[in-house]
């Protein structure tokens, strides 16, 4: 806070409640020395620090790949600098928002704000309470004052100054001093450190608010074909991260099913927009009801939320023995490789046919013979073709160890055939089992979330933005008018007027009010 | 709906017609800069230099329909708010600081600052119309939400203040040193009694101002109206641009499935809104007062530029509109 106090003036020029600077050497007990190192922690220069240091402290996390946007961006960052990434790695520069470092400046700045706020709430509440100080001895000494000629008696002319200040909002003091001189004094503003304390209290429950979510939120992710249900039970999750202290009981217990899911595309293959209609119900009693979930649009649903963040095709793959047996016959999602939603995927039967059977798949939704082989030419399916690769041998499902769904471990099978093939169409295997490509459905991933300290931290960002506003556009300022006798030797024999204001320099306008204010009152 | 090729070549047009508006005022204030007189020593050159002033006020004003014609008839060719890629966003930046500048002049006398606006203005949409130019065309639809009228125009409006902010600023500091320098013997206070034409006094002797009347400097205001009109326009620009990242937040919270993930763009305006926060705290601390605090809000002008080129263009995350090829 700027402080215009000057010792010539006195305590009248004193216009911020921010509490004194420390003393600069500490001296004397260790209750002593305490005392002045907690000063300056709570002092303007060291929040300034903090807060250079914390915008320091932020910027290697947006030029290093972080753990928290992109895993793998930082395994290959580490294994592109075998000496620079592992060290960089041990000063957790690939999480540096969720650093100790990083979050020992945040916290040191919030202990140093609510050591601050405290005592300045408290002489605030003071000042709120206190009558406007007296009137300097000098008033012409403050850079704004006037001086005039008045007729009538001092008091009488300071109680309708002072009548017209209070119509103005002004709180008024009145003083009668001994030289016989009568005086007002008069303080408006305060309202501007009232918004700059709820600013910053408002920061604090900001964090508070962050810390609810990060300690019993969670979120996870989940992959659903066309056709297909979710409910909301930690086994359903594809992915799923709970936070610290979060227990299965806080799932909510919604589900859906993927009614639909539509895709529109401009002619040149940009995305326009995206549709996941389902039919959910909020909890197994409730009734169901259908939303659309968007980009933008998200379903929620009895406190979590569920996000589209993700879309692709899932290819409807029959497998049948060489009886003509159906032995598989499933929706298999792909995984888009590129914005042309060229896609790769993997088909596993183990059991039902002579040999472990193994497919790898490509699949072209618009597909394209080109020099360079073939690929996709938009997004839509126009004219699917998937292109199959048939392995036989030990698929390697019975050894326990753990396989991911989209991996094929095709070094330890034998390539059978190949074979490209459009919906509805049928592949005889050399040992005459039958792979049919019987048809192209989507599927569309959902994000579920849910942060219990999400209202907490909206409530407290739109009372940061309104105390903000306040404490940048209200200026506290102080207007003292004394009215004294004439002097002696005075030949026109009138009171004496002088009059003074002073706000903080900060805002320009102040002289303007200040010559409306004196114009106000000398035509009363 | 495709885009209307016709409307959006008229925008085009009305753009290139604005930039062409905005130099040709640059010259205009930068002549009213160098050979106006603010003192009636020198009546005739003072007349021909004010006439420059007011005919680049009448051209930027011409410029800036032409502006605004120019963003209007891009968002109806697009069927959509024109602010949708990075070459959008920054014809609407630079519209938003002639506008500041505009808004300014109707209550300050700050026709002074026209050439340091315009040149900055003149360059970015200069950038804009070429190296970031993108065709009219619909949003992704990430972007498809009422959200982009208010994250979006806050962005821009706290952007363009900031950008001006950074002019008087850089003003403030060479004014300053130019106060400090030129009379040390006569205290700043004194120095920037200084003007052309003004009778030497017992403070200022006539041999201080023939001196110290040489050169630019002169001829801007005094180093602490200037100050006071960074200020200002802080004051305005950082409630908007804390506004502006709160808003992004919620739509983040609708878009992303959580309303802050420290992606880079996030983190960037995180880091922008701290040098702000940094500068209004300077300005209220003893030894910071002044040029550290005014270096700070410069540090501030870098990050927002940061965020906006070099999240846009070389860091990859989440805020990837730009539709720069």
């Amino acid at each position: 806070m700027t402080d215009l106090a000057s010792p010539e003036l006195g305590d009248a020029t004193r216009m911020s409640t921010a509490p004194a600077p420390p003393p600069r050497v500490a001296s004397g007990g260790v209750w002593r020395r305490l005392r002045t190192a907690w000063r300056r922690l709570t002092s303007m220069r060291t929040a300034l620090l903090l807060l250079a240091l914390l915008a320091l402290a932020a910027i290697p996390g947006t030029l290093l790949p972080q753990r928290g946007l992109n895993p793998v961006k930082v395994n290959e960052y580490i294994a592109a600098h075998p000496s620079l990434g592992p060290f960089l790695d041990k000063l957790s520069m690939f999480d540096v928002f969720a650093a100790p470092w990083f979050a020992a400046i945040y916290l040191l700045l919030f202990v140093s704000l609510i050591g601050c706020l405290v005592p300045r709430i408290r002489l605030h509440a003071r000042a709120l309470r206190r009558r406007p100080p007296a009137a300097p001895r000098n008033l012409e000494r403050l850079a704004t004052h006037d001086r005039w000629d008045a007729d009538g008696a001092p008091a009488a002319i300071v109680r309708a100054a002072a009548t017209e200040l209070r119509r103005a909002r002004w709180r008024t003091e009145l003083r009668e001093e001994p030289d016989g001189s009568v005086s007002v004094a008069a303080e408006k503003g305060y309202v501007r450190e009232t918004g700059n304390l709820v600013f910053h209290v408002s920061l604090v429950v900001l964090l508070a608010g962050i810390a609810l979510g990060g300690l019993f939120g969670y979120k996870g992710t989940v992959l659903v074909v066309e056709g297909q249900s979710f409910a909301n039970v930690r086994s359903s999750y594809d992915i799923f991260e709970p936070s610290r202290l979060y227990s299965d009981t806080q799932l909510a217990p919604f589900s859906f099913t993927l009614r639909d899911f539509s895709a529109s595309y401009e002619p040149g293959g940009e995305p326009r927009s995206f549709d996941a209609v389902v039919d959910y119900r909020s909890s197994p009693d409730a009734a169901p009801a259908t939303h659309d979930v968007r980009v933008n649009h998200p379903l929620s649903a009895s406190g979590a939320n569920v996000y589209l963040i993700g879309h692709g095709y899932a290819l409807r793959i029959e497998v049948r023995d060489p009886h003509g047996r159906l032995v598989y016959d499933r929706y298999t999602p792909f995984l888009p490789d590129d914005s042309m939603f060229a896609s790769h995927g993997v088909v596993k039967v183990p059991d039902g046919l002579p040999k472990q059977l193994g497919l790898t798949g490509f699949f072209y939704p618009t597909f394209e013979a080109t020099p360079f082989g073939p690929q996709s030419g938009y997004p839509a399916a126009r004219n699917p073709v998937l292109a199959l690769a048939a392995w036989n041998g030990d698929l390697g499902l019975d050894s326990g160890r753990s396989q991911s769904v989209y991996d094929l471990p095709v070094a330890s099978l034998k390539h059978v055939a190949n074979k490209q093939l459009s919906p509805g169409q049928s592949w005889r295997l050399p040992d005459g089992s039958r792979v049919t490509f019987a048809g192209v459905h989507q599927w569309a991933t959902f994000q579920v979330a849910h942060d219990p300290g999400k209202k907490l931290v909206l409530f407290a960002a739109v009372f940061i933005v309104a105390g903000l506003l306040v404490s940048l556009r209200v200026r506290r300022r102080r207007f003292w008018l004394r009215a004294s006798p004439a002097p002696d030797d005075a030949p026109s024999g009138r009171t004496v007027v002088r009059a003074a204001g002073l706000t903080r320099s900060d805002s320009g306008g102040f002289t303007d009010e200040f010559a409306s204010l004196v114009r106000r009152i000398r035509t009363v | 709906m495709p885009a209307n090729t016709h409307l959006a070549h008229v925008s085009d047009v009305l753009l290139v017609w604005a930039v062409a508006a905005y130099a040709f005022a640059m010259l205009g204030y930068a002549a009213e800069f160098a050979f106006g007189r603010r003192s009636a020593a020198l009546p005739n050159r003072l007349r021909g230099a004010r006439l420059a002033g007011r005919v680049a006020v009448a051209v930027t004003v011409g410029g800036w329909l032409a502006h605004v014609g120019s963003v209007a008839t891009r968002g109806f060719a697009a069927h959509r708010v024109p602010w949708g890629n990075m070459y959008e966003f920054s014809s609407m930046a630079a519209l938003v600081a002639v506008t500041v500048y505009l808004v300014l002049l109707t209550r300050q006398p700050v026709r002074f600052l026209g050439a340091f606006v315009m040149a900055p203005v003149v360059l970015y949409l200069g950038l804009a119309g070429t190296v970031l130019y993108a065709k009219a065309g619909p949003l992704v639809p990430a972007l498809n939400s009422y959200w982009i009228k208010i994250h979006v125009v806050a962005a821009i409006t706290a952007s363009g203040a900031f950008l001006v902010s950074g002019v008087v600023t850089v003003l403030y500091l060479l004014k300053d040193r130019w106060e400090r320098r030129s009379m040390p013997s006569l205290g700043p206070g004194a120095a920037a009694a200084v003007e052309v034409g003004s009778p030497p006094t017992e403070a200022v002797p006539a041999e201080a101002i023939s001196r110290n009347t040489r050169g630019l400097m002169p001829w801007l205001p005094p180093a602490e109206t200037l100050d006071r009109l960074a200020y200002k326009v802080i004051a305005f620009a950082f409630p908007v641009w804390t506004f502006a990242v709160i808003a992004g937040a919620i739509w983040a919270e609708q878009a992303w499935s959580r309303y802050w993930g420290w992606d880079p763009k996030e983190t960037w305006s995180f880091i922008t809104w701290l040098a702000y926060a940094a500068y209004l705290h300077a300005r209220a601390t003893a030894g910071w007062r002044g040029r550290r605090a005014a270096v700070l809000s410069l540090v501030g002008v870098g990050c927002l530029l940061v965020d906006y080129y070099v999240v846009n263009t070389v860091i990859t995350g989440l805020h990837s509109y730009a539709g720069v090829s």
